[in-house]
């Protein structure tokens, strides 16, 4: 057993994990956050995907104990408040999920991206970006559309900050 | 149409819990002092038990219990059964082996559960797991259902003489034979459907939790149909009798037709909690999910199909074998026959039809219903059979389609379909229109300027959705009715709660359900709460499959609307001291027609609850159930259009685009429609290029993780262009045809079409992976 201790979603959690506990099921199981979802064993599917350190990753691929330290956000600490972030805003508009189990890797994954693209997004890089990510329920057209608009809404977002800021 | 009602792009209610982290999942569930299972499997794909020891592992760190197939024998837990009889041609019940929830004597699939070790914590579950020792004797398996009919194959059950489970036909012999004779052509082919495994994102899952005190179980589970899975457990596996058994299905990741049956885990885990005294939930990992889910698909047949001079159709001869793997699943002998061979007349004018299937068992994991369920490959066949049948004759494959189209409705099938409405000229012309059909030529000759070789494929699928009525299915075999219930509780506040049989698992019914009501009684759609997925709550229903949500569970909903809406009016008539018939409801109110004397919606409901003046001996409260049971199957219909280019030199295949034209009759949502379309069409398109079942001879599952199995990621697809035509469905109140399973069904045959013409080639198995195209260009040059 090992002490994990790090932030979650801005608040900071201890607690012991066996050696071999993944990130994922130190989410799920020690906090209870259980939005972050299990869909393969071969780190695939991109259903875990969180974000430590602000970089997204699969936290099926992590132990536990490697984040301990790190500040990881999941699925129920992306939005702010009440307020819906803008990429769960698209996915919801554009019909960007079915089922709902890969969702909010989907999401993760897709801020990580929109974050890393301050240039704006394509269809093609969307596509390939989202190699780590698989939906077995929408074909990914919706998806597709709702990170594209996301990226769009969240351009104007910076650029609206840069004009108070200015 | 108002903002909220039927045919509004209305974004999903249930979005909210999903896109936040909140969506509750079988594994999500925690019940106090909750224990984890994990499943022994084994390892061979046929074998004999020798011996299984479970010391080692009972003295394993954490565990509770470690139970075998004779315990659970032992406490009259039943064998696992398909629910639909299907009688062999020469009179002959089908032959069902037995299946045990955990084996007992034999081994018949890779995956097979053979013992139960319960833990108190999953690492431990599985530690003691690796720490069963069963000893086997191997036995020579059989996978491919060609060999496993062959002389001399490994005898899989001793009910099931040469692995054959039945050998059925459907249609007129002597006909077709006689068409095929008499033909100025007869295209032939042979048309192998390759295994797919259905692959839900979330992994097929259990919580038992047995109540001493009220001698109760309580199951939550995976399940596309709750109330089917109580049925099942109670009657035939002998759990507990249905009024101490509740099944949930809350939250569920995709179905795809995967999670319609019942499987051994539920069982087992319903039985281990009663036996360790712990609630026992188990999840599949993914590799237990390929091992052990219901596949899809692996059909091999032959195929005749005769035209006379005139390049009409004159008969169809088909011969399939159709796969069911080590286990009869529960709905395993349906898909190749009633929802098959049915099929077969696709949008044509035959007026000759002949199918032969035999079913078999092999050493693989059961086969049941996939996505579209036995027309993807009735599809499969006779649209690959036209596209071979326009090249051979010289014609164009649109207009060979368009001369054999059935055009003048109700019309009877040889084959027991009675197809009620469609045109399929118009989803043609749409698809055609959409994808610049006439200017191929020209993209073509581009594409070839390249280097690349681009091809176009179409195909014209019809389906049959809402399977139904169920005397008509019971006569054919069915063990269960195929109708839907709906309760409609409009409470004192005027918001209201809709129970349905049917279940939700990525198909948006909270939302569209919700809209019906909206169209109906003006009541906003967050004040309308659609109820499903448990027993407890909803009394019966028949869950979500073969695209009957809409077409039966809605027309349910609507006819206990039709209860509430009387009701309503006798009320707000007697308020208004008006006459009934002439009370409309119009945004939110019961009016007086022609008047401005009403009275809102919740002050009707209010005032069947107070009861203070209701109509002379009127029962108080607004609360209805219907059941409904359908006349017809339900028809859609459509055509979709691929094109595709082939980078030569390393076979791999990009569609450049994808048509879908499609007849879904009435639409709710038309956001969700589009939806489930391109849902479906990645499927057939990963079941056209990318995806396989493989196992070698010996039975082991080659292809049983994501590193193996190659599911359609983003980058393999292109966006889609889809578009909707109606003619609504007469045999249902709503109108409404269903779309779940469309895009799975009219793709695959549209992308091998598209593929077979790019390279010039008559045929190309499935999946058309890089190495196959690459191998198939180099073969046709020499």
């Amino acid at each position: 057993m090992s002490d994990v201790s790090l932030m979650v979603n801005g608040k900071r959690v201890s607690g012991a994990a066996e050696d071999r506990t993944l990130l994922v099921h130190f989410l799920r199981e020690n906090l209870g956050l259980t939005g972050t979802h299990v869909g393969c064993d071969t780190s695939q599917c991109g259903a875990c995907v969180v974000h430590v350190d602000g970089k997204a990753v699969k936290s099926c691929t992590m132990l536990a104990v490697q984040a301990s330290g790190s500040s990881v956000v999941t699925i129920e600490g992306l939005a702010n408040g009440a307020d819906l972030h803008p990429v769960q805003a698209a996915f919801k508009e554009h019909h960007g999920l079915q089922c709902g189990f890969c969702t909010p890797g989907m999401i993760m994954t897709a801020t990580d991206m929109i974050n890393r693209h301050p240039e704006g997004l394509d269809e093609a890089t969307v596509r390939a970006e989202l190699e780590g990510n698989i939906c077995r329920c929408t074909g990914y057209h919706n998806i597709v559309k709702a990170i594209l608009a996301a990226s769009k809404t969240m351009a104007k977002g910076t650029k609206g900050k840069a004009k108070q800021a200015a | 149409m108002g903002i909220e009602g039927v045919g509004a792009r209305v974004a999903r209610k249930e979005d909210k819990r999903f896109i936040t982290g909140a969506g509750r999942y079988v594994d999500d569930m925690v019940v106090p002092g909750m224990k984890h299972a994990a499943f022994v499997r084994s390892p061979h794909a046929h074998a004999q038990i020798k011996k299984i020891d479970v010391k080692k592992a009972q003295a394993m760190p954490g565990v509770i219990g470690v139970l075998t197939g004779k315990e659970l024998k032992a406490d009259g837990i039943g064998n696992l059964i398909c629910g639909w009889m299907i009688h062999s041609k020469d009179g002959s019940p089908m032959k069902m082996g037995a299946w045990s929830p955990l084996a007992v004597d034999k081994v018949r699939y890779v995956g097979d559960a053979v013992v139960v070790v319960v833990a108190e914590t999953k690492g431990q579950a599985r530690d003691a797991a690796e720490a069963v020792e069963i000893t086997y004797k191997e036995l020579k398996a059989v996978v491919e259902a060609t060999k496993a009919l062959e002389k001399g194959a490994p005898q899989i059950h001793a009910e099931a003489e040469n692995n054959l489970i039945f050998d059925w036909e459907i249609g007129d012999a002597k006909a077709t034979d006689a068409a095929i004779k008499a033909a100025a052509h007869v295209t032939r082919m042979k048309i192998v459907n390759n295994r797919l495994v259905p692959n839900a994102m979330e992994p097929r899952a259990a919580l038992g939790h047995y109540d001493k005190a009220e001698d109760h179980y309580t199951c939550w589970t995976t399940s596309q149909n709750p109330h089917v899975a109580r049925l099942v457990m109670s009657a035939f596996y002998n759990v507990a009798p249905e009024n101490k058994l509740r099944v949930i299905a809350p939250d569920v990741g995709g179905g795809f037709g995967s999670k319609i049956y019942i499987y051994p885990e539920e069982i087992v885990c319903l039985w281990a909690s009663k036996k360790t005294g712990v609630p026992v939930k188990w999840v599949a990992d993914r590799t237990e999910s390929f091992l052990s889910d219901a596949h899809g698909r692996d059909h091999v047949s032959t195929v005749e199909m005769a035209f006379d001079k005139n390049n009409r159709i004159t008969g169809l001869k088909v011969d399939t074998i159709a796969n069911l793997g080590a286990y009869m699943s529960l709905f395993s002998s349906c898909v190749p026959t009633y929802l098959y061979a049915t099929l077969l007349s696709g949008q044509y004018d035959i007026p000759a039809i002949h199918a032969n299937v035999r079913t078999v068992y092999t050493n693989t994991a059961p086969v049941d219903a996939y996505r579209g369920a036995g027309r993807p490959e009735a599809t499969y066949l006779l649209e690959r059979t036209m596209e071979a049948a326009a090249r051979e004759l010289g014609v164009s494959p649109a207009e060979l389609r368009r001369k054999n189209f059935i055009t003048s409705f109700p019309h009877q099938t040889p084959v027991i379909m009675n197809y009620d409405a469609g045109d399929y000229g118009a989803s043609l012309d749409a698809a055609m229109k959409a994808s610049d059909y006439a200017g191929f030529a020209k993209r073509k000759a581009a594409a070839a300027k390249k280097g690349l070789l681009r091809g176009i494929g179409m195909s014209c699928y019809i389906e049959a959705c809402g399977i139904a009525p169920s005397a008509a299915v019971g006569s054919l075999g069915a063990g269960v009715g195929l109708w839907e219930s709906a309760e409609v509780r409009v409470n004192a506040v005027g918001t209201i709660e809709v129970l349905t049989g049917s279940h939700s698992h990525g198909q948006g019914h909270e939302t569209t359900f919700a809209q019906l009501v909206n169209q109906r009684f003006g009541v906003p759609i967050d004040s309308v709460s659609i109820v499903h997925g448990d027993t407890d709550k909803v009394q019966m229903g028949m869950g979500t499959y073969g695209s009957r949500s809409g077409a039966v569970g809605m027309s349910a909903i609507s006819k206990a609307l039709d209860k509430v809406e009387a009701k309503a009016k006798k009320i707000a008539a007697h308020l208004l001291e008006a006459d009934e018939g002439d009370i409309v409801i119009e945004n939110g109110a019961l009016k007086v027609a022609g008047t401005d004397k009403n009275v809102p919606w919740f002050q009707v409901a209010l005032a069947a609850y107070t009861a203070h003046n209701l109509p002379a001996g009127m029962e108080p409260g607004l609360k209805e159930t219907a059941f409904y049971d359908p006349s017809n199957f339900t028809f859609p219909a459509g055509c979709y259009i691929c094109e595709v280019e082939i980078e030569p030199e390393t076979g791999t295949t990009e569609i450049v685009q994808f048509v879908a034209a499609d007849d879904f009759g009435n639409i709710i949502n038309p956001m969700i429609v589009e939806g489930q379309v391109h849902g479906g069409i990645a499927q057939g398109i990963g079941q056209a290029l990318l995806e396989g079942a493989h196992y070698d001879a010996s039975g082991q599952l080659l292809t049983a993780s994501y590193m193996d199995y190659t599911m359609p990621r983003a980058g393999d697809l292109p966006s889609f262009k889809v578009s909707t035509s109606n003619t609504p469905c007469p045999g249902n109140p709503l109108g409404i045809k269903g779309c779940g399973e469309a895009g799975a069904i009219g793709s695959p045959p549209a992308v091998i079409n598209a593929i077979t013409d790019a390279i010039g080639i008559a045929d190309i198995a499935m999946p058309a992976s890089p190495p196959t195209v690459w191998a198939a260009i180099r073969a046709a040059k020499h």
